[in-house]
């Protein structure tokens, strides 16, 4: 007979207050197999695990149930226990008598008699369980950074300072991303470029760092610790080993109509180009849409001209499969497209910019030299009017229902930017509300207000319009109830942030998750920022949620710490509970293997003695590293064949008899 | 200036009149001010529609009776085209004019008229509706 023990966790009065937990210990002592049943306050806190323990060597226990909270919370740490007390940890299981019990009901009555049935189940099913040993798979030691801005940046110079190879794939010309787009920074006002591109040199000249620009991830097999990137590396149509990076090509080009991606179309490029004069690496690509030469077969100037024989106009996209041990997604965020924002006229009206075409036109590098003009009829503007919250916080289809967290920062620099080099222009800021929290923040944008002289006004704008050379404005002074016309001569609207738009299709093939907005979903909001659901991704930077860059940079070395203690181990231990096939029954029909989302499964031929006739058949055979247990297979299989081990299919009904009784 | 009551008991239910009515939930408005930005009738209101609304979550109803502003708004929908909270302010300014419509003034019609008023020339709805006004 076997010896079970029942250890029911008040969980303070998260279960005590809803669930009668002597009716519970009474009605689990009668259980059959259940030799010893106990309460405590807190079965996770060291008394608890301690009394557990204990119990096991007093009562010589060979199973236990826990009836506490999700084991998606303490599985794992009452599966520590038992192992300690020398029980091996998959014959503990765990009755979930607080998310699906206390938690979701108000009578006491009821919910008790819920909770003694799910203990019945537990103990049923544990009746039945053997014990498992987790075998090992070793962890390949490189890791993959998906997006080179400066989350991807850092995080790859994090890993790769300790001692452990990386890969960068970006998916434009040249890493850097948002940030090499920025003026200045907030609050410090320091110049971004200044701080990033030293960055960038040092992940270039990193040994131990690797970069695929121009690259995209195409899809992904395999595990934690033993991932299969398979990346398509697009022609870039100039060979990168041999181009000095001259620019003359980019100089003598003809077809310069373009729009510049890097100056938000601000200014036209050519069709064979490097986004900017810092980019990484410094060689040119052919944007095949634009360049005459892939248009109509005649040009070839670039080629021409090249001092290198650098240009490769037969340059075919090329696929390249890699094994790493952990990936880290820093892919970034982009900003809403404004076109449904018609009373902003936006679309309509080419003074009416964004605040990322504003950083290109303050900065030093962009199409102005840093002069600032409307982009209209390039003559300094007078007023101007920034307005927030364009498609923040709204609950319409038009926008996002979040807060986009950076705007109230930037439009503060954007401002102050104005009055420190122009003090002749007035500006005036539309906010709902001013939210600034972070360090030396709140004084930055006070800073604004107090010496710069930037006129905050609480309203919002209902209407711009063109009104000859001005834009007239129409807004509203929420606190004094004044509505405001004003005359401006450029209006920067602050649009919204958004997920990238490939974001749910990247998640798709990482297997990882995506919230309603389309930002990846971490494992825990508070306890497990960095990590994803899916062992051995992380996540790092705004593809995440909005996010400021020194944010970023702590998420990014952050996922780079989760990363290296992954590298860092040699074997990684294996869940046990995956699929077995009883090769007596199994039929070879092998539709497991079509289901196997892992492709863990494949056939054997087997030879095996008939009533003394020798034959040879085929079975299905579980790869037992690539297994992940998700029981896809043990459905599919048509004569039951298949069981996942810790779940098989005995147990589960042992559990359904037990509740139904 | 008096200090005023928030939500005062009395008037919790015309509050929750105006509600039902309208059918928007007064409590997503932010008051960003978007509405009586963009109001093109807001030259002639003594509360703009903002205000209006301010004044409801607090339930200061007795203010937007008093003030002009639920009658000059022309019902052009602009405002709840534009709000980023997806409320419909033109919605709630007529549920506030059927709701104080509704108060003022003697039941001048009662059910028991409707037969005999009911003429074939007349729309149906002209009926519903002045039953609706001249009920109470």
């Amino acid at each position: 007979m076997q010896r079970i023990g029942v250890f029911v966790c008040w969980c303070g009065t998260n279960i005590a207050g809803t669930v009668n937990i002597e009716k519970v210990i009474a009605a689990a002592g009668e259980m059959p197999g259940v030799v010893y049943a106990k309460d405590y306050q807190y079965m996770c806190s060291a008394v608890g695990q301690n009394l557990v323990k204990n119990t096991i060597k007093e009562q010589k226990l060979d199973r236990v149930v826990i009836a506490s909270c999700s084991p998606r919370m303490h599985e794992a740490t009452f599966r520590k226990t038992a192992k300690v007390a020398g029980l091996n940890p998959y014959l503990v299981e765990v009755a979930n008598i607080r998310e699906h019990c206390s938690w979701i009901h108000k009578n006491k009555e009821e919910a008790t008699k819920k909770a003694i049935a799910l203990t019945r189940a537990a103990v049923a099913k544990v009746a039945l369980n053997t014990a498992l040993i987790a075998g090992e798979i070793g962890v390949e030691s490189r890791a993959l950074v998906i997006g080179g801005g400066i989350a991807g940046i850092q995080t790859a110079l994090d890993i790769a300072e300790a001692g452990y190879e990386v890969d960068i794939i970006e998916k434009s010309p040249s890493i850097g991303g948002k940030m090499a787009q920025i003026d200045k920074t907030f609050p410090t006002l320091d110049c971004s470029a200044c701080i990033l591109t030293p960055k960038m040199v040092d992940v270039s000249t990193h040994p131990n760092i690797n970069i695929y620009t121009y690259s995209e991830l195409e899809n992904v097999k395999g595990y934690v610790g033993n991932f299969e990137v398979t990346m398509n590396q697009r022609a870039r149509s100039v060979n990168m080993e041999k181009c000095i990076g001259c620019g003359i090509c980019t100089d003598k080009c003809p077809s310069k109509k373009a729009k510049s991606e890097f100056e938000e179309g601000l200014r036209n490029r050519s069709a064979i180009y490097t986004p900017f004069p810092q980019a990484i690496p410094n060689v040119p690509v052919i944007d095949r849409e634009a360049c005459i030469k892939f248009k109509t077969g005649k040009c070839g100037l670039c080629e021409t001209v090249c001092p290198a024989g650098a240009i490769e106009f037969s340059q075919e996209d090329t696929k390249i499969t890699k094994k790493y041990g952990a990936i880290v997604v820093a892919i970034g965020y982009d900003i809403i497209a404004l076109d449904k924002f018609g009373e902003y006229a936006y679309t309509n009206h080419q003074d009416v910019i964004t605040s990322l075409e504003f950083e290109r036109l303050t900065n030093a590098a962009g199409p102005t030299g840093g002069k600032l003009v409307r982009p209209s009829d390039h003559k300094k503007p007078k007023k101007v009017v920034f307005v927030q919250c364009v498609g923040s916080r709204d609950k319409t289809e038009r926008g996002k229902t979040y807060c986009s967290k950076i705007c109230c920062m930037y439009t503060a620099k954007h401002a102050m930017l104005i009055r420190d080099k122009y003090p002749d222009i007035e500006t005036y800021v539309f906010y709902i509300d001013v939210r600034t929290p972070g360090k030396n923040f709140d004084e930055f944008h006070r800073r604004a207000v107090e010496e710069y002289g930037v006129n905050y006004i609480k309203g919002m704008v209902g209407k711009i319009f063109p009104d000859g050379e001005k834009l007239q404005v129409h807004g509203v002074d929420a606190l004094t109830g004044d509505t405001i016309k004003i005359d401006a001569d450029m209006v920067v609207l602050a649009a919204a942030t958004k997920a990238k738009e490939d974001a749910e299709d990247l998640g798709r093939k990482l297997s990882i998750s995506t919230d309603t907005n389309n930002f990846f979903t971490e494992a825990h909001p508070k306890l497990k920022p960095v990590e994803t659901h899916c062992a051995g991704i992380y996540l790092a930077g705004a593809c995440q949620g909005p996010k400021d860059i020194p944010e970023t940079v702590a998420q990014a070395s952050g996922a780079a710490a989760k990363a290296i203690g992954l590298l860092s181990k040699d074997k990684l231990v294996n869940n046990p509970c995956i699929s077995e096939v009883d090769e007596k029954i199994c039929s070879g029909c092998l539709a497991c293997t079509k289901i196997c989302p892992y492709d863990a499964i494949t056939s054997k031929v087997i030879t095996f003695n008939d009533h003394g006739k020798i034959t040879k058949r085929v079975v299905a055979q579980v790869n037992k590293a690539l297994c992940q247990g998700c029981g896809g297979c043990t459905v599919a299989c048509r004569p039951g064949a298949i069981d996942i081990k810790g779940f098989t299919n005995k147990q589960i009904l042992a559990e359904v008899d037990a509740l139904c009784r | 200036m008096t200090r005023v009551k928030v939500i005062p008991e009395n008037k919790k239910n015309i509050i929750d009149k105006i509600i039902e009515m309208s059918g928007e939930n007064i409590r997503d408005c932010m008051q960003c001010g978007k509405c009586s930005a963009g109001c093109p009738a807001s030259d002639g209101m003594d509360l703009l529609p903002h205000q209006v609304i301010r004044l409801l979550q607090l339930g200061q109803i007795d203010r937007i009776v008093e003030s002009k502003s639920i009658w000059n708004c022309a019902s052009c929908f602009t405002c709840a085209q534009r709000c980023p909270r997806n409320i419909d302010i033109a919605n709630i300014m007529e549920a506030i004019r059927l709701t104080i419509i509704r108060c003022v003034g003697n039941s001048r019609l009662k059910a028991d008229d409707v037969p005999s008023k009911v003429d074939c020339k007349m729309p149906q709805q002209a009926i519903v509706s002045g039953f609706r006004k001249y009920n109470k």
